[in-house]
């Protein structure tokens, strides 16, 4: 097939990713925040689609945020990252799939500075060796696990029971999607789409039935910023980073958010909440927010899976508007119940934002 | 060519993130920090491009190198092919080696950031730990977070992970051997010695505010003046 044109220009921005075989790398962020996702990212991608997916006990941080906070040398996160390579290369995997866009932009970096600078791949080598007495080979392939539900979203549409259609009016769903900064910011040529043309998430979206809505602030930050969030006294940089993006898709009427980054979700979602404390505004219909959904709980409404297995409970924004509208079938009792249906109370309600 | 502009340049981050800047002020336009913060990137570079010592000492004790929030943007957009949040990082590690971060507010807050996240690596194998992320340091994180909290274990395992477990999973227990290596690669790759550097510039800091570690941990967290901001 000879590409021209736009096909042309376009293949360019794509990257063929294997197809099988990976060693996965947890996300602190994801662990505390969304366990589930990581859970429904092995059950679709090992259950469902039987690929070979190892989840080693062994792995760590890759020390990504404390060296985004400056806290640690760069040294010391290269011998963290060279040890979780190392682990990967003793468990005889080659290709590394990892569930944080912090640590895929550190790994990246970490490959790509080595390649620049192979005295400084020798000198951690030589950190690890006196550290760990490990040695590593350097992935084959570094892909963001939002890269292979990508590469496999048309096999869930063809498997789904659900789609992202209003189920009374037919109309596909206003989606936003929003990409970690670290997808493809620092290596374009890493992400779906590159920088300019990201379509990691909204290849997803348009496969499983919605409609991408585009805004003016699409590709600015959430407003995570590291020592921004994890430092009280920094926080309204968050909060306002998340502002603007509201304030900018709020004419467009999204019915939900999709995000493939550890904080994203967690700060789209919980700052609507400090928003509507502050000043009173909600962006959802009838006073509820905008529901925010890792591309794990989506691929799972998708698929049928229960919301609240799906962790949608431990969202502050309600998202049974977004479940209605699609029509998946709930049970609003077992919303809050612990293991083994266990009562474990419910959460007391927020001034304003509107929860079921 | 002056010494810190020498030691500057020998951070792998200056060397990637450096090149020859032309001032155009793309990395201004597309930071979100440039919006919030009292802050320009463009100049930074401009400031270190000119090699003086004397400014760049300036830039390292100031509060300006910390309102940098590392998303990258700039990366993407520079016509030159810089990284002014590369620059950032290579600037911050200076100032902490130098020991010229407790002169700055923002500055400060390496501390507290180092005990949190240093303290959660070294203890648990995680950057962000449940038994550390308490609701009252994070009312951000809502109601249904507060509820999640005091109901961890229960809820933790309704959704699938090995909180404290043996074995893989989400929040699994990081074994002790585990937890070894990760100190021993502190050790042997600088991490220890500037956490130990942060904290002793932290005490020395501390005694000269005339409060206590508890204090000063506490004020570095939370104070924030209204200076710092676009009006």
């Amino acid at each position: 097939m000879i590409y021209q044109g736009k096909q042309k220009i376009w293949s360019d921005y794509q990257k063929d990713i294997p197809d099988d075989h990976w060693f996965y790398a947890r996300s602190c962020i994801r662990q505390n925040f969304f366990p589930a996702s990581e859970k429904y990212f092995l059950e679709i991608t090992k259950g469902l689609l039987g690929k070979d997916i190892c989840d080693n006990e062994h792995h760590t941080t890759c020390g990504g945020i404390a060296y985004h906070s400056d806290t640690i040398p760069q040294e010391t996160a290269m011998t963290i990252v060279a040890r979780q390579f190392a682990i990967m290369t003793e468990c005889g995997y080659e290709n590394l799939v990892v569930s944080c866009i912090t640590s895929f932009g550190n790994y990246n970096e970490t490959i790509e500075t080595w390649r620049e600078f192979p005295e400084l791949e020798a000198k951690i080598r030589e950190n690890l060796w006196k550290a760990c007495r490990r040695e590593f080979k350097i992935p084959k392939y570094v892909a963001h696990a939002s890269d292979l539900i990508y590469k496999f979203r048309n096999e869930i549409a063809a498997k789904a029971v659900n789609r992202l259609v209003d189920r009374n009016t037919g109309e596909p769903l206003r989606v936003v999607e929003h990409i970690g900064c670290h997808y493809s910011k620092m290596f374009p040529h890493k992400g779906f789409g590159g920088a300019e043309y990201p379509c990691v998430l909204s290849g997803m979206v348009e496969s499983w039935g919605g409609r991408v809505i585009d805004y003016p602030e699409r590709r600015h930050c959430c407003g995570y910023g590291f020592r921004q969030y994890h430092v009280k006294a920094n926080r309204g940089y968050c909060v306002s980073n998340t502002y603007k993006k509201f304030e900018s898709m709020e004419p467009f009427h999204p019915d939900m958010i999709i995000t493939n980054c550890p904080g994203c979700p967690y700060f789209l979602d919980r700052w609507q909440y400090v928003i509507s404390e502050q000043t009173g505004k909600t962006y959802g219909q009838n006073g509820y927010g905008i529901p925010v959904l890792t591309y794990e709980e989506l691929a799972g409404l998708m698929l049928g899976y229960d919301p609240w297995d799906l962790g949608l409970q431990t969202h502050q924004v309600a998202v049974e508007p977004l479940l209605d509208k699609i029509g998946v079938k709930y049970d609003p009792a077992a919303k809050y119940l612990g293991v083994n249906k266990e009562d474990i109370m419910r959460p007391e309600l927020p001034q304003f934002l509107k929860c079921h | 060519m002056g010494k810190l502009y020498d030691e500057l340049a020998c951070d792998y981050r200056f060397k990637e993130g450096f090149k020859t800047c032309i001032n155009c002020g793309t990395c201004t336009a597309v930071c979100p920090a440039a919006e919030f913060y009292k802050y320009d990137p463009r100049k930074i570079l401009d400031t270190i491009q000119r090699k003086d010592d004397a400014q760049i000492e300036e830039l390292l004790k100031s509060d300006t190198i910390w309102y940098c929030g590392e998303c990258m943007s700039c990366m993407t957009r520079c016509p030159r092919g810089n990284a002014a949040g590369m620059v950032i990082m290579a600037l911050r590690n200076l100032s902490i080696r130098k020991g010229y971060f407790t002169y700055s507010e923002r500055g400060r807050q390496v501390y507290p950031l180092s005990k949190v996240l240093v303290g959660n690596i070294l203890k648990y194998g995680y950057c962000v730990y449940p038994d550390t992320f308490a609701f009252e340091d994070h009312v951000e994180s809502g109601p249904v977070w507060k509820w999640f909290l005091e109901h961890k274990e229960s809820g933790y395992a309704r959704l699938g992970a090995n909180y404290k477990g043996k074995g893989p999973g989400a929040l699994r227990l990081i074994a002790d051997e585990d937890l070894a290596e990760l100190k021993a690669i502190f050790d042997v790759s600088g991490g220890t010695a500037q956490t130990e550097q942060i904290e002793h510039c932290s005490e020395e800091k501390a005694k000269e505010m005339g409060m206590t570690m508890e204090e000063y941990l506490r004020h570095t967290f939370e104070y924030c003046s209204p200076k710092h901001f676009n009006g």
